[in-house]
């Protein structure tokens, strides 16, 4: 991994199907963005600078040193970027919520494509006179809308970083690491790891209370004022600490804010949904099947609370539609 | 070519993967099969120390790797082996069967059932039940189902 320091090393950021939260992300680091371009060739990064595809595709292939891939898989552009970015690339790092796990677009494969469509476009609430529909009759470059997928299920990376989005501290450790280790000052995670991010969950770095209480009702965080110092699932909010891995510094339940799962499934964690229904569960009372159901009925949404960033990385990835 | 066609009158044989309790459930069976009761043969059964080890995951896996059902099953509530284990299955289950139904997946493809060491009968029709359901469903197909 180290360089003969005469041309630097070459930097590299897509975005995918994402929101360009990830970006913002990064340029949230501050000062380090300095040691980005002082370490390294930004060599594509369409967010900051202009460089087109075919410019991509004329680079030598293992050129890119560090690839930050953000954003899901949706499209045929979206895979062709991967497959291409791929090959370009040393250490190609999914980075970001929707890389790892599918996250918020990823609900997506709770419906049909139809649905998906007639909810974007034709709902009550929609500005839209004409009726006009993107057409996906035929194959464009923009391609079929398919299942959302994750870049590991369409190639290899080396190292996911999850978050929506990375903890900017978090993303200038990663940076600062690979910059380490290109001079030859650290080693590099095994191939195949989680960077960024902690190892345990987010009640483990939740400074709040836990008793072991149970509950006889769900609550939303809009009809009550909430015990600042009480677990909240414990108060009847849907909390995803026990799902969800550690990295953030338990920032949701430190404002008061239920953890929503952002940084993925916990270390050992194969499916963050069914860990999160068996937290749940934990917390409800009550013996009796009719009594519990009637507790539950206060989950509005329970596979898009569950898999509310997961869905696409989960066992079973998307609904039967 | 006739493999083919076989291939296709052949009427749909459902998996059923069952989670069952080393007190209780598991002897049902067992005695079931003691006692010569018939029972449908799509069952393939994995024993736990308790109805409380199972979780969620076990289902999603299962039909994940092609199962078109799964059996969950335990000691009656108020007979757990380990005192209450079986009132935290009865939780999950009910979180599960509602989140699988905003997954889409029928409700007939889940079931909890009680069945004592004694009750070989009853699980053995629960069992025949649950294998016609099923069967009326059709296949889940989940493997193949991942879309590209
Ligand atoms: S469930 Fe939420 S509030 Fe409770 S300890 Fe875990 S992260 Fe904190
Ligand atoms: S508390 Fe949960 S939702 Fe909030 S930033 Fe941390 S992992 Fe994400």
């Amino acid at each position: 991994m180290a360089h003969n320091g005469e041309s630097k090393p070459k930097f590299a950021m897509y975005w995918a199907a994402s929101c360009g939260g990830c970006e913002i992300a990064v340029l949230n680091t501050h000062e380090l963005i300095l040691e980005v371009d002082a370490n390294f060739d930004v060599v594509f990064w369409p967010v900051a600078m202009d460089a087109k595809y075919h410019d991509v595709e004329a680079m030598d292939d293992g050129s890119i040193t560090l690839c930050l891939f953000n954003g899901a898989i949706r499209n045929d552009e979206n895979e062709e970027m991967a497959h291409l970015l791929r090959r370009k690339s040393q250490l190609l790092v999914a980075f970001g919520s929707c890389a790892s796990e599918g996250c918020i677009p990823g609900l997506a494969n709770l419906y049909s494509k139809q649905t998906m469509l007639d909810t974007a476009f034709s709902t009550i609430t929609t500005d839209n006179p004409g009726a006009v529909r993107p057409i996906i009759a035929y194959d464009m470059p923009e391609g079929r809308i398919e299942i959302l997928r994750t870049l590991d299920q369409v190639v290899k990376v080396d190292y996911s970083m999850p978050g929506c989005p990375p903890e900017s501290h978090q993303i200038a450790a990663v940076v600062r690491l690979v910059i380490d280790a290109l001079h030859g000052n650290a080693a590099l995670p095994p191939r195949g790891a989680v960077i960024g991010a902690g190892d345990s969950t987010v009640c483990d770095e939740c400074r709040r209370t836990r008793s072991e209480k149970t509950i006889t009702e769900f609550r939303r965080m809009a009809t009550f004022q909430p015990d600042p110092v009480q677990c909240l699932l414990e108060q009847g909010i849907l909390c995803s600490g026990m799902a969800t891995r550690s990295g953030c510094d338990a920032r949701c339940p430190s404002a008061n804010m239920p953890c929503i799962g952002c940084y993925g499934p916990a270390a050992g964690v194969v499916d963050q949904g069914a860990r999160m229904m068996s937290a749940v569960a934990s917390v409800i009372g009550g013996n009796d099947p009719k009594e519990i159901r009637a507790i539950m009925r206060g989950i509005a949404d329970p596979a898009g609370t569950f898999y509310r960033f997961s869905l696409p990385s989960s066992l079973l990835r998307h609904a039967k539609v | 070519m006739l493999d083919k066609v076989a291939e296709q009158v052949k009427p749909f044989d459902p998996v059923i993967v069952g989670f069952t309790c080393n007190w209780c459930s598991y002897r049902a069976a067992d005695s079931a099969g003691m006692a010569r009761i018939k029972y449908a043969p799509n069952v393939r059964l994995i024993r736990l120390m308790c109805s409380g080890r199972w979780d969620p995951q076990f289902v999603l896996k299962a039909f994940a790797e092609g199962a078109d059902g799964v059996l969950i099953s335990g000691c009656h509530p108020g007979d757990c082996h380990y005192l209450e284990q079986n009132y935290k299955t009865i939780r999950r289950y009910e979180l599960l069967k509602q989140t699988l139904a905003s997954l889409g997946i029928e409700d007939g493809r889940v079931k909890l059932v009680w069945a004592s060491a004694a009750e070989g009968a009853i699980l053995a029709e629960e069992i025949d039940h649950m294998v016609a359901e099923v069967r009326a469903l059709g296949p889940l197909n989940w493997g193949g189902n991942h879309g590209a």
